[in-house]
């Protein structure tokens, strides 16, 4: 994931892949948040370049478009690094210990949460209840689920990550 | 497309179901077997996927006939996951591994002899052969959530053979709109989302608009962070929510509905979306249901992470491609809501009581339950109990009975401290109210609220100080800014709350906190910021002795709050093992092999990950 598109190619793929996304829903408003929610699947954030494609498209001010993907935590603007760790900050992980998770990576990774590694390689997230509560506290690395985490497998799962290409 | 007719239902539902009754009827004689694998969020992040496979691999491989491998909805009790069930001989298997397949296959499904080591332990360490004789299951009484385990939720078939499109097709072809209206009025059914609107009056009021287009809405925007109860139904029996749209369609005469669901639940949004392409299919979504005059369809939008869309007219915004920020009331949807057309908006879980009303009656329905609040209601409860999970009690159940019976105690042989219901517009019970009754009025009465149905049960480590900081936190990322009160308010509460933890508040600060509270709740707009302050305002009432010790003798006597608390080692308890040097993160923890260690307080960041270390319990 985290490919940032702006870099790597020039507007002409961002605008493409967008149209095509664009295309699948009708030309009204309320089409918006189904388009951002594929951009950012597809990319992991949403770039500027989709943003336009995107007002364009619906006919609607690029202001919008970024008022909307402000609103929404879902949304985000800046890409996520190759490993996006999350550590679940629901009720039932927080009574279990999720914020010792959180400090330890912290530590871990030297980042705080909502940042991104230097090296593109981390990034560090809470998030509110992946609903997984059966096996809190839980954290996930790219969407995968561990559970019943403690300090220690935390560790272990970013140790792995960390000397993995070193 | 092939639509069938309702001839064409009564023979599936008839065949299917002799075929799928042995899930539900443990006498069943025959030699057929079925294999239940949870497919729910819980047991699909541990793994299930893998175990599904498996079993259908070594079928295959070992050619066995009579056997089926079915994926499944939530079972409920969570925390024993991943769970395999094996249907007729209702045996219970817990923590299955994928490596275990063989074993039941071999042993359980060809030799008939159960699987011993993997049968469900419970807290007293019984072994529990059948899934019936647990104690989680005892005192539940499952009508939301009837399919819930039973059928599979991607086979339209299953639930068909299960009564189901049977209340459609009873309404469309047998009751006038008023009938079906006055019959969930007559039903005692209040909406599940929190507030306890009684759902029959919101249906008379979207009917009885005189315009002809109108919208039927589901919220299913479960944003409340420890609450699962709607995603599991929509997991479990998305047609059953379906069907009762479709229900309340014909009531109120609307022909689109809209199912809003958080993005962050793809295995519910997958489901919703099979079961909508097959209700096509099968033509009980679309032109002419049955053959009559009523048409229907339902979308699902997608949410993108925002609480406050769990509120009904920002949760309309959000529909329209807007930012969900909550439109001021009234008008209420019901006379102005989608595109200003009258709208009707229930809960997953309310709609999941519809169809079961239609077909066992209003009385039956009203039979169950307290004077005020009738039927059952579902929660997730989680925290510090034992039996982790999705639990169906009647109304008028007792927080005692659900903490003990049902979640069996608080792990660790710890104290029960309090319970949280309704997330961060709710409040926390305290001991002395374990055997309050939960309906609407009596969890009102204490300063609390039934909320959507997350339960949260905490002991006695938990500060309660640092729980209202956690939900205010919360509630101040999640206010949307429209209004004053919630958007400052709500974060000047925080920091006050920050203060007290720090050991820095004063008493002053609980003053303020105490007319804050009560200003935000007055004052703000919507439902998140009027009930925001509820955290704030319970603990302070149940607990206020926690906040004057945090204030006054800057001590937090669960050890929560960092800067109140220092973690030391006990010379005459440490035997000096570096157990704990080994887990600490910061590398605090000094001291050789056989000697007493010490802690670095300047390096300390209080993860307490040497506390749960430590064989000796020397660090407190």
């Amino acid at each position: 994931m985290a490919e940032d598109i702006t870099k790597t190619c020039p507007y002409k793929r961002a605008k493409e892949e967008t149209l095509a996304i664009c295309e699948k829903y009708p030309k009204k408003e309320d089409s918006l948040i189904g388009i951002l929610n594929e951009i950012q699947e597809k990319y992991g954030y949403i770039p500027e370049a989709c943003q336009m494609v995107t007002a364009e498209y619906l006919e609607i001010p690029l202001a919008k478009v970024y008022g909307v993907i402000t609103f929404y935590s879902r949304f985000t603007t800046v890409p996520k690094g190759e490993y996006d760790v999350s550590i679940c900050m629901g009720t039932a992980c927080f009574v279990k210990g999720a914020k010792e998770l959180l400090e330890a990576a912290k530590v871990k990774l030297k980042i705080n949460e909502g940042e991104t590694s230097a090296d593109q390689r981390f990034s560090l997230e809470t998030m509110r209840c992946v609903g997984a509560c059966g096996l809190a506290p839980v954290f996930t690395i790219n969407d995968k689920v561990y559970g019943n985490a403690t300090v220690k497998s935390l560790n272990e799962e970013l140790d792995k990550l960390i000397q993995k290409d070193n | 497309m092939k639509k069938i007719s309702l001839k064409e239902v009564e023979d599936i539902r008839y065949t299917k179901r002799e075929e799928l009754d042995l899930r539900v009827n443990g006498a069943y004689e025959g030699k057929e077997r079925h294999i239940l694998v949870c497919r729910g969020t819980g047991c699909t992040s541990s793994n299930s996927p893998e175990i599904l496979e498996e079993f259908n691999r070594l079928i295959k491989e070992k050619g066995i006939e009579n056997v089926r491998v079915i994926l499944t909805g939530c079972f409920g009790l969570c925390s024993k996951g991943p769970i395999v069930i094996v249907r007729p001989d209702d045996t219970f298997y817990s923590h299955v591994k994928p490596e275990d397949c063989q074993e039941i296959i071999e042993k359980h499904i060809l030799g008939g002899e159960k699987v011993q080591r993997l049968l469900c332990k419970d807290v007293d360490g019984k072994i529990y052969e059948r899934l019936d004789d647990l104690p989680f299951y005892k005192k539940q009484l499952r009508i939301a959530l009837k399919n819930c385990g039973v059928i599979n939720p991607e086979n339209i078939e299953e639930y068909i053979a299960f009564d189901g499109f049977k209340a459609l097709e009873k309404v469309l072809t047998s009751m006038t709109q008023d009938e079906v209206i006055q019959e969930i009025l007559d039903s005692g059914l209040r909406g599940r989302g929190g507030a306890g609107f009684p759902t029959g009056k919101k249906w008379g009021f979207v009917k009885i608009e005189e315009e002809k287009e109108k919208y039927v809405v589901c919220n299913a925007d479960e944003g409340d962070p420890g609450a699962f109860m709607d995603r599991s139904i929509l997991e479990g029996d998305p047609h059953s929510v379906i069907e009762a749209m479709a229900i309340a369609g014909y009531a109120v005469g609307a022909q689109r509905g809209f199912i809003y669901v958080r993005a962050e639940y793809p295995i519910a949004v997958q489901r919703l979306r099979t079961a909508i392409e097959q209700e096509r299919e099968y033509g009980f979504l679309g032109e002419n249901i049955f053959g009559t005059d009523f048409s229907f369809d339902v979308e699902v939008r997608l949410g993108a992470g925002a609480f406050v869309c769990g509120e009904e007219t920002a949760l309309l915004e959000s529909i329209e491609g807007r930012r969900g920020q909550p439109r001021l009331k009234p008008p209420f949807p019901a006379h102005s809501g989608l595109w200003g057309k009258p709208t009707l908006i229930n809960n997953v879980e309310t709609y999941a009581n519809i169809t079961r009303i239609i077909l066992n009656g209003a009385k039956w329905y009203a039979s169950i339950g307290t004077e005020t609040s009738k039927g059952t209601k579902v929660f997730a409860l989680g925290g510090n109990v034992n039996n982790v999970g999705l639990v169906e009690v009647p109304m008028g159940t007792t927080l005692r009975e659900i903490v003990y019976d049902i979640g069996g105690g608080i792990p660790k042989g710890r104290a029960f401290k309090a319970a949280q219901t309704g997330g961060p517009s709710g409040g926390c019970i305290p001991e002395q109210y374990l055997d309050v009754k939960i309906d609407y009025e009596s969890l009102k009465e204490i300063g609390c609220m039934m909320g959507s149905g997350g339960l949260i049960v905490m002991d006695d480590t938990k500060c309660m100080v640092n729980i209202a900081k956690f939900y205010l936190d919360f509630t101040v990322s999640e206010s949307c800014g429209k209004c004053t009160p919630c958007r400052i308010g709500t974060k000047r509460m925080y920091e006050i709350l920050e203060k007290i933890c720090q050991g820095q508040g004063t008493e002053e600060d609980l003053e303020n906190l105490d007319t804050l509270a009560h200003g935000v709740a007055k004052a703000s707009v919507c439902g998140l910021g009027q009930t925001a302050p509820n955290p704030v305002l319970s603990t302070m009432r149940f607990f206020k002795d926690e906040y004057i010790e945090h204030v006054h003798d800057k001590n937090c006597r669960a050890k929560e709050c960092k800067e109140l608390t220092k973690i030391e080692i006990d010379p005459q308890k440490c035997k000096g093992c570096h157990m704990c040097t080994k887990v600490c993160p910061v590398n605090a923890i000094n001291g050789e092999i056989g000697k007493v260690h010490e802690i670095d307080q300047s390096k300390c960041i209080k993860c307490r990950s040497c506390m749960a270390t430590c064989p000796f319990k020397a660090i407190g």
